[in-house]
């Protein structure tokens, strides 16, 4: 049945789509004011459909032609739903407010190649990661999936360079070998039960061969469309090269669109069929990616690629919540406190990343360089960017008080309830490694250079407070603590444990970034062989991982790689079915 | 053997086979070849799951049909925007290698910027 308020659902996929229409015919620098009235009536909608929400306290149903599933398809939006569209409705506008500046038609020029296409991409981004929220099929969401990954692929090579454009066929080659896989997937899973509804499904699901052939084909598909390693070989590149307000996109917004559809597949339609175990390989991807990602993110020379691999391991926290997600007999996934920590934390890593990669454009277009060895003076010359940068390192790190802090909170609490110590040891140790780029960054960028920087253009105001306001929304979601989340998590900030926790993350940091910097914050000039053996014993850790890190970024062992996670999550799959 | 099972078996063959071009051609435009038979592996298992889930006096359950045709469209379009990168890409380096790390010409750089091709249109 179609609910009040359900054409709204229709509204919020279409909206961004008739901005694309709109602005591709009219052209030029109408696409940009037409991108702008897109976000204000689509921030409208995105409201409205949270106001339905909120007052019948149910999904909001749309059917399409009146058509119930089986035979029909319906779009849904529940509470996971209604968050997601708010959060990309402002994030959304945030990146186009500081886009404006960069992505502007030159006055004198009546069409520009890169800002028009870049208006009608970040419509087009946006209109599709809706219809991934609101969709409540599975057929529907690889449309919308695919939607995402074409609107994604040329914000990479927007400049149209050739190491971009490479850049952008790997990310392109390697997300259609994942699609096909969710198809595949998706496939089996009709000729199972003959409907691909979600609800319908749901409701039918047994943990039959092809059912869990299908979850594991699905998931791994996803897992290579967001990044997750070691199926990241897309990742640093594509994010590293786009303009900084096309990488804001990518990196805070297109890789959301495909953890969000696991989170669906995981809790709405196979709830039972996943076992713990897989749901432990799936989040031991997670801590992988931290350390892996944190680790090279510290041995970048340029501050763009640290911004990218940060991304890797940021990406990781999102899959920490799924082992302690189940309820309490370890059977099924639940909708609970580990859920909505999750859901914290993609948002505050949707606000604070994108902050995070505008902080990094604007140094790059203030300085003509992004070497992070050499940012000194940046502070003084660009105090509001480089505080900018600070803010959404605080707010990644989940120190007090930040949403990501809530966020760990509550996995946290998960893990002591279900008793999985080692959760509790990678969310307190995943703050460390956080720590350490921001803290190598921040050092690098605070210290006074010799003489006056001079800075190669001057930057936006505009574009500068847009990135704050982003990386200081990811601080404000701590307030979630006055509703959503129980009040109680965030007793006393300024007591000493807690105190004592965040000493102990920024120190931690600091000591990781000085054994792993380039070049030595201590001692710039010292070359590395003159250095202490502690030192040296680091930097020949982090010169191992990073040579692992381009080995696993070859094509054939990341494709394989893929394969084998397939075949992973297959097989713990099956044992946990037959177990039962 | 039933139809309905060959052309399963088939399916699954050609699934393996084109994933099999994925993961060892090096050359991007045999990488899109190689999805496509993926594809089309993908499609005639959708037929077939059409065929065997006919009801009385149909030829096929029309709802796989219909995802099946929608299916083509997106790895049409998907297979178009791959092929006009590489075509892209090839202009502007005079290569289409993919390994990133390892730049195909070393003076791939320098001949980028003085002699950059016609914009195209259809890229964007």
């Amino acid at each position: 049945m179609t609910t009040p308020g359900g054409l709204l659902l229709a509204l919020a996929v279409l909206v961004p789509f008739i901005g694309v229409l709109v602005g591709l015919v009219l052209g030029g620098r109408n696409a940009q004011r037409v991108a702008f009235l897109t976000m204000a009536i689509g921030f409208g909608v995105a409201v409205a459909v949270a106001d339905h929400f909120l007052r019948s306290g149910a999904p909001v149903v749309y059917l399409l032609g009146g058509w119930a599933p089986p035979l029909g398809v319906a779009l849904r939006a529940d509470a996971l739903a209604v968050v997601m569209l708010l959060v990309v409705a402002v994030v959304i506008f945030g990146i186009g407010v500081y886009a404006c500046a960069d992505f502007g038609t030159p006055s004198g020029a009546r069409e520009a190649r890169a800002p028009f296409a870049y208006w009608l991409l970040l419509m087009a981004v946006w209109g599709s990661l809706n219809l991934v929220f609101v969709s409540g099929d599975l057929f529907t969401l690889y449309v919308a999936l695919e939607l995402l990954t074409f609107a994604g692929v040329p914000l990479v090579s927007l400049e149209g360079r050739g190491e971009t454009l490479r850049a952008a066929l790997r990310y392109l080659l390697f997300a259609l070998l994942g699609s096909v896989l969710y198809l595949l997937g998706a496939v089996l899973l009709y000729g199972a039960y003959g409907t691909l509804d979600i609800a319908l499904l749901a409701a039918h699901i047994r943990p039959d061969p092809a059912t869990l052939a299908a979850a594991a084909l699905m998931t791994t598909g996803l897992l290579a469309k967001t990044a997750l390693f070691p199926l990241h070989i897309w990742l640093p590149p594509a994010h590293a090269g786009a303009p900084a307000a096309a990488s804001a996109v990518l990196s805070a917004l297109v890789v959301k669109g495909s953890w969000f559809l696991v989170v669906r597949l995981w809790f709405d339609v196979m709830p039972g069929v996943i076992t713990l175990s897989a749901a432990q390989l799936l989040a031991g991807m997670g801590a992988a990616a931290i350390v892996f990602g944190s680790i090279v993110a510290v041995r970048q020379e340029r501050l763009k690629l640290l911004v990218a691999y940060s991304t890797l391991a940021q990406i990781g926290y999102l899959f920490l919540m799924f082992p302690l997600a189940f309820d309490a007999g370890g059977t099924a996934l639940v909708h609970g406190g580990a859920l909505t920590g999750g859901l914290l934390q993609a948002i505050s890593h949707a606000t604070a990343k994108a902050g995070m990669f505008m902080a990094a454009g604007l140094i790059y277009a203030a300085l003509g360089h992004d070497r992070i060895a050499d940012l000194a003076g940046v502070a003084r010359a660009m105090p509001v960017t480089v505080l900018t940068f600070a803010v959404a390192g605080v707010a990644l790190m989940g120190v007090v008080p930040s949403g990501a802090y809530l966020a760990k909170k509550l996995l946290l609490y998960a893990a002591d309830d279900s008793g999985q110590w080692w959760w509790t040891i990678v969310l307190q140790g995943g703050a460390v490694f956080t720590a350490g780029y921001v803290v190598l960054v921040l050092a690098n960028a605070l210290r006074g250079a010799g003489v006056p920087i001079t800075l190669v253009v001057r930057v936006s105001r505009r574009s500068e407070f847009a990135a704050l306001a982003l990386a200081v929304c990811s601080l404000l979601l701590a307030l979630a603590a006055l509703g959503p989340v129980p009040g109680d998590l965030v007793s006393n900030p300024l007591a000493p444990a807690e105190l004592g926790s965040t000493l102990l993350t920024f120190a931690g940091g600091a000591l990781l970034a000085l054994g792993l910097a380039r070049r030595s914050l201590l001692a710039p000039a010292r070359a590395d062989a003159d250095a202490g053996p502690v030192r040296r014993g680091m930097v020949a850790v982090g010169t191992a991982i990073a040579n692992a890190d381009v080995l696993v970024r070859r094509w054939p062992s990341a494709s394989v790689a893929m394969l084998a996670v397939t075949a992973l999550f297959g097989w713990l799959l099956a044992a946990g079915a037959m177990s039962n | 053997m039933s139809g309905g099972t060959l052309f399963g078996l088939c399916a699954a063959l050609l699934v393996g086979v084109g994933l099999y071009g994925m993961v060892a051609n090096a050359h991007p435009l045999r990488k899109i070849l190689a999805f496509n038979i993926v594809g089309s592996g993908v499609f005639l298992m959708l037929g077939a799951i059409a065929r065997r889930g006919a009801a009385a006096g149909l030829g096929g359950d029309p709802v796989p049909q219909a995802l099946l045709i929608t299916g083509i469209v997106v790895a049409f379009s998907a297979t178009a925007l791959a092929v006009a990168v590489l075509l892209r890409l090839f202009d502007v380096t005079g290569s289409v290698t993919l390994s990133a790390d390892v730049p195909a010409k070393p003076d791939a750089d320098a001949a980028e910027a003085p002699a950059k091709p016609p914009q195209s249109p259809g890229l964007g």
